[in-house]
This record gives C-alpha cells, structure tokens and sequence, in this order.
C-alpha cells in the first residue's frame, strides 16, 4: 500500500504544471476561445514531443505504457491552465478504444500515429434518445456485400470537428437483423454522408453533433471482430470518467486558490472579506472539498483496471461526488468574487463553466449515484 | 502508487484476523452491536484490552520502549479496519490514545513507570477533564482552579461531559494553577485519583437515552503536586497536544463502512419492508458510501505521506470534521430506512443485557439512540466550527 507519487510521476507532474504555468496563461485562453478551431496545433505538436500522446499507448505500438495514474497527473494540471486542446478525444478515448478492440493490424496503423501527434480522433456515442444510457444505441450499421452502411444521429461528440477519424458507435444488423451487439467503427472525418455541425462547447473547446445518412464503410472500418463492444465502451468511458474528475481537481484547486487571494485582498466594511467567519468557512469547506474531490478521482484512477464491477462503482462514485464537488466549488467561487464573478471579466466564470460541463458529460450526480446503486445490488459479496 | 498490500502486509492482516478469531467472544461482539454510545462499557471494553495487552497490542501507537508494537502506519490501518470489520469492542481511548502519549511525551520518568503499564493491563481506567460549563469551545477560559498549598494542589472547581467519569478511578485534568497574560498561560496538567475527597461525580443522560457523560465537582480536593505533568503552567501546549491524537487518530471509515452495511442490511431485509426498493433510499447509501470512499482514501493518502516521513498538518481536522458528518448521515439514514420502527423507545440500558422482550427487533435497537447521541459527534473534541477555524487558519493562511 503506498499512494506517494513515484519519481517519474512527480517528474511528469512537474514537466506538465510547469508548461501550463509558462504557456498557458489567459491571454492565450482568451486567444482560443474565439479560435475557429478552440485549440493550437503548436501546443499539440508540444504535446507530442514532450511524450504526453504516446502516455497510455501501449510500448509495442510507440508509446509509453502510462496508466490511468498517470493520466490523472497530466489531466489535472491540464485543469489549472482550462486546457482545450483534443487530449480526452483523442488519447483518453480514442486511443484506448483502438487499443482494447482493434485488431493487431488496427492497432499498428492508429496507435503510432496517435503517439506522434498525425492522427487526431473522436468518439461518437452519445445520442439524445438515450440520455445517459450507454447501451442505448439506435444508430445502426448494416452489413452490405462491400461491408457497412452507417445511418444515425449523435451528439455531444467531444472535439469531432478536429478529428482525422471518428470512433462511430452503432448497433449492428446483419441479415437476420438487429443482432443487440454494439459495434465500433473507424469513420473517416471527409466520408461522404457524414454532416458535422460543430459548436463552441461549454467551459472551452469544441464538440459537435453527427449526421450519418447512409455512410458506407468497408469490412475492416469495424475494429475487431463483431463482438459486443459495450463492455469496452463502458471502460472507456469510466476511465474517460477518472482522466475528466483529475482535470477537474485542477480547476477546483485554481478556483480555490484564486477565490482565497481575493477574498484576501478585497476589503469591505474597512476589513478584508476573509476576516468574516462566514467567508471563513466557506473557504474551509471549499478546501475541504477539493480535497474529497483529489481522493476519489485518485481512487477512480488506481481502480481503472479493477473488475468490472469494482472498477465501475469508483468511476461513477467518483464522477458523482466530483461533481457535487465543482458546483459547489464553482458556485461559491463566484459568489465570493461578488457581481466580478459574474462578469467574463474575470476568469472566473470560465473556469466554473468547465466544471459545470464536467458535470453534465456522460450524466451528472443524480445518474451516477443512481448506477452506483444499481451495481452494488449487482455486486457479488465479498 | 498501489492500493494493494504487500506479502508481508498480507501476512500481518491473516495474524489480525487470526487473534479476532480467538479471542473476539460473542458475547463482546453483541454487546459491542448493541450499545449505541461512542465507547464500550468498561466490563466489555476492558476485557478487550486485556487480550490486546496480553499479545503486545495494547498500545499501537506508542514507542516500542514503551509496549507499542512498533507497526508501521499501513499494519496501523490493517488492524483497525480488521478491528472494524469483526466488531471489536470500542475501548474507551482516555487511557491508550489520549493521556499516554501525553506522559510519554511529558511526563517525570516515575510518572511513566507508575501509569503507562497501568493503561496497557487496564488497570487503570481514564477520564478526561477538559470542559467546564462556561468553557467550551473556548476552552482556555476554564476556571477550575488548583492553588499551592506545601506539596499538594487544592483544587476547586467543575468538569462537565466528562465520558465515563462514574467509571474511571483516574482523570487528567486541565486546571488553572496562575493567571498570566493570555488565558491559555497558568494552565497545568493535572494527573487526579478519582477517589481524592471532595470529588463528587453527576450522571448527565444524554437524548438517547445513555448514561455515557458526566459532571464532576471538585470541593477542595487535595492532589500531590508530584501528579503535575510537566512544567506549571504549560498544560495548555500539553493539552492541545492530546487533541491533535484525539482528532488525528486517523483510520475512521473501516468503522463508517460498517456502520454504514449495518444500515444497508437493514435496508435490504423484510424487517423493513425492503426499504432500498426505495430508489431515493438506495441513492442516499450510494451517496454515503462515496463519502466513505472519499474519505478512506484521503486516510490512505495520509497514511503514506506519514511512510516516507511528512507531516500531514490540518488534515486532521479534515478527517474530523468528515468523520463526524459522515457518521450522523449514516445514523440519519438509519432513522429513514427503519420506518415507523423509529417510534419505538426502549429505555433500559445496557441493551445487550434486556431482561424482557423489546417491542422493535434486536437490529434496530440502537438506531434511534444512535441518531440521537450521535449529534455530539459534531461538538465533542472541537466542534465543527472550530475545525472549520483550524482549516482555515492552518491551511488557508486566513
């Protein structure tokens, strides 16, 4: 049992705070967040060399053979500087998609190319009708005599619009129909039939929604075999989960930190505020919550490879609590900053926004509590 | 990083498990199940100590040179979550975890040589004498006073919440031996025989219906001044001292954790109708256990940090004030998921020990006074306002 960071790992958490330190600041935030494309293709060629893609990817394709743990070190730094560059979509999602279904072939032409900062991609899974449900798939893919026919809607996709390929989830109908497996299908971003509506997304960034009207694929479009990709799916996203609660440690941690100078220097009444005992305390419980916040997106990390069920349960127990977390935090830090806090003045605002989109992607603290319930009747004693 | 233990750690967690085996009696864990104060009574708690004391686990956390078993802070965690886990009995922590390392840290060689073997047999029994009816939150302004008379301290004055005073044949006092310039100088620590005359001792029923808290009044109460531990007038670093140990003690969510499965059981049994077919029932454990979680993970972040040599700092008063919230939500939640079974009182104490049949089943039998006795947990050792002051103050620089 030892939960201290090991030399590496403080190593690449001193590598990652200190670039968001030096070439993060608010200028260039402000800079992306009226960018067409809502990140730097030089900040993601930084990325690249500085090891950060090749992280998760496993050594035999060009990578680095990083864990969730480490995921979580690089993600909550990116928090502190509200980073929008591509990495969730591509690296977080994307690649360990690729790296759990893809055949060996698949694999040799994706992962290198992810590593080394040439290949940008986008999970599209989510879809309205099945609000947080991820085993609600309506979009479809037929088999035909060349190989696929896609056809369906999808939204929320994190980042589509950057992507080289999109991961497009589907639900397969082979000759005798709908089959009940989920496939996984590597789309290209120019495939005729694909229509992209892009759109600034909350907090910073990008996402879209995604129109396949009758999308045709060949066989080897599908990664692997025709196995049911639900289950793959389900630890992606649950690490997803994991990578976005460290991410939004980060953010609590600046908006604390921020809220606690001002709250220092702001003086009311010929005092300064943090002389009140109501402010006081407010901040204690703030501290004390990013706090909680740091220990279950840790937990959440260290379990990402755990069993199913056990690894599940720390995901959305993480994503539930982290969440309640960033509300309270986020809204406590504009109320502190009085009518500042509600001006895009201050960044504030921008920094509360991502939590709040945290919040609401892949479900918020009601649905997660909800599921965390529900496997726990599920859960075979111990 | 690695949540997992060890082969060595595994191999101490079988040896826990093995001497709970052996020496844990059903009687004791009954009787442990069904007493809805924080501590034991002393006929089932010491009982418990003696075994520990008898295989070198008296006193966990003290010095090896005197009787600790010298764990290191992850065997420290295996054997309290065991502990936990098997209902072992709540030894009163006054003698082990709160006046002991005060001596061992303090106190004259002879003091040490008369009372630390005492508190490992159990043979002495320790009671705390800290607040007083005016002093509280601020306890600095606590007035009993001991005036020098020769070689002895005459003392006046009263003590109030005082955990198991009507059982405890010693108490370490706080006590006013000067008046400096700050109210904190001219207090001392006072080492006191509960049965010193002039000591009279009141029974203080708490809402759930426990004897547990007490008064103690001192009517010129002649004790050695050979019983001061430390310099005069330096009680209060002393004092502040204990309360870091009684706040940090640090391993509280093995026993939230239980807590918490004795209420989801109860959840889960037709006794309540099934009440986790409630769905706002089932989310509400789902919300706790998360705290648990959340909260066993920032002790093992502790816990390793105190490994390789830091100093946690304020977190204590983190795991504190976590600790107390997440226990009155779990007593809270008892209340909800019992139903109309919550109506039922039953007066007579101790309920391990009924001698006619109560009108609610055995398992629901602390629930209420559980809830009940449990709001303390908010006030008692720095409430959670003063917590809230120490985290803003230690951490936030505020």
């Amino acid at each position: 049992m030892d939960l201290n960071l090991s030399d590496e790992q403080r190593l690449l958490r001193e590598s990652a705070e200190r670039f968001v330190a030096e070439s993060y600041d608010a200028d260039h935030r402000r800079k992306m967040a009226n960018d067409p494309l809502g990140f730097s293709p030089a900040v993601w060629k930084q990325f690249a060399e500085l090891g950060w893609l090749a992280l998760p990817i496993p050594e035999d394709f060009g990578g680095l053979g990083g864990g969730a743990v480490e995921i979580g070190i690089l993600m909550e730094a990116f928090g502190r500087g509200l980073v929008s560059e591509p990495y969730v979509a591509t690296v977080v999602l994307g690649a360990a998609l690729i790296d759990r279904c893809g055949s060996t072939a698949q694999k040799q032409v994706s992962l290198p190319k992810i590593a080394d900062g040439s290949l940008k991609l986008a999970f599209a899974h989510l879809e309205r009708a099945a609000r947080f449900d991820l085993a609600k798939v309506a979009t479809a893919a037929n088999k035909t005599a060349q190989g696929w026919r896609l056809a369906g809607t999808k939204i929320a996709v994190l980042d589509g619009h950057a992507a080289d390929e999109i991961i497009v989830s589907a639900h397969i109908h082979d000759h005798q129909g709908p089959s009940g497996r989920i496939g996984l299908f590597l789309v290209p971003a120019t495939a005729p039939g694909l229509v992209l509506s892009d759109y600034p997304r909350l907090g910073g960034g990008r996402a879209c929604n995604i129109e396949l009207s009758d999308v045709h694929l060949a066989d080897d479009a599908l990664l692997g075999d025709s196995k049911d990709a639900l289950p793959a799916i389900e630890w992606a996203v649950d690490r997803a989960m994991a990578a976005l609660g460290a991410e939004a440690v980060g953010i609590m941690q600046t908006l604390l930190e921020t809220t606690l100078e001002y709250t220092k220097i702001r003086k009311q009444f010929g005092r300064p505020l943090s002389a009140n005992q109501v402010i006081r305390h407010r901040l204690a419980d703030m501290a004390m919550q990013v706090d909680e916040a740091r220990s279950m997106a840790l937990r959440a990390a260290l379990k990402a490879d755990s069993p199913p069920i056990e690894r599940a349960r720390a995901a959305s127990g993480a994503k539930a609590k982290i969440g309640k977390c960033a509300r309270f935090i986020g809204e406590q830090s504009i109320q502190l900053h009085g009518g500042m806090g509600v001006t895009e003045e201050l960044e504030v605002g921008a920094y509360f926004k991502r939590l709040v989109a945290f919040d609401t992607l892949f479900g918020g603290s009601a649905h997660h509590y909800s599921r965390h319930a529900e496997l726990g009747r599920n859960a075979v004693p111990t | 990083m690695d949540l997992s233990f060890n082969a060595e750690e595994r191999a101490f967690q079988d040896e826990v498990r093995g001497f709970i085996a052996k020496n844990l009696t059903e009687e004791m864990k009954r009787a442990t199940a069904l007493t809805p104060s924080v501590f034991s009574d002393p006929d089932i708690g010491m009982a418990w100590q003696r075994a520990l004391h008898a295989n070198g686990w008296g006193a966990p956390g003290w010095p090896a040179d005197h009787g600790g078993p010298s764990w290191t802070p992850a065997q420290r965690w295996i054997f309290e979550t065991e502990c936990a886990r098997a209902g072992v009995p709540n030894v009163n922590v006054m003698g082990v975890k709160m006046v002991g390392p005060v001596i061992i840290g303090f106190g004259s060689p002879e003091q040490k040589n008369f009372y630390l073997p005492r508190i490992l047999s159990g043979e002495d029994y320790w009671c705390q004498g800290y607040s007083e009816p005016g002093s509280g939150s601020d306890l600095s302004s606590l007035k009993t006073r001991a005036v020098r008379d020769g070689d002895d301290y005459i003392i006046n004055g009263t003590k109030i919440w005082t955990t198991h005073a009507h059982h405890a044949n010693r108490m370490f006092a706080l006590v006013r031996t000067s008046d400096g310039p700050r109210q904190q100088d001219g207090i001392s620590f006072i080492l006191i025989d509960m049965k010193t005359p002039g000591i009279t001792t009141r029974p203080i029923l708490t809402i759930g219906g426990d004897h547990e808290v007490n008064q103690v009044f001192f009517d010129d109460v002649r004790v050695p001044v050979a019983n001061r531990v430390g310099e005069e007038g330096k009680g209060w670093t002393y004092g502040k001292y204990l309360l870091e140990f009684e706040r940090g003690s640090g391993i509280a969510s093995a026993k939230l954790r239980e807590g918490l499965k004795a209420i989801a059981d109860l959840a889960e049994s037709d006794l309540t109708g099934r009440a986790i077919d409630s769905p706002d029932i089932a989310a509400r454990i789902s919300e706790v256990e998360v705290d648990i979680d959340a909260l066993e993970m920032t002790e093992l972040r502790v816990l390793s940090a105190l490994q390789t040599g830091q100093n946690p700092g304020a977190v204590s008063s983190i795991l504190k004030l976590r600790n107390s919230e997440i226990r009155q939500a779990v007593t809270r939640l008892g209340v909800d998921v019992i139903g109309h079974d919550a109506l039922a009182v039953e007066p007579m104490r101790p309920l391990y020990k009924l001698n006619h049949e109560p009108a609610l089943p055995e398992e629901m039998l602390t629930v209420v006074p559980e809830y009940l006795n449990g709001r303390a947990w908010t006030i008692f050792g720095g409430t959670s306002e003063i917590q809230r002051d120490i985290i803003a103050k230690m951490m936030l620089g505020i």
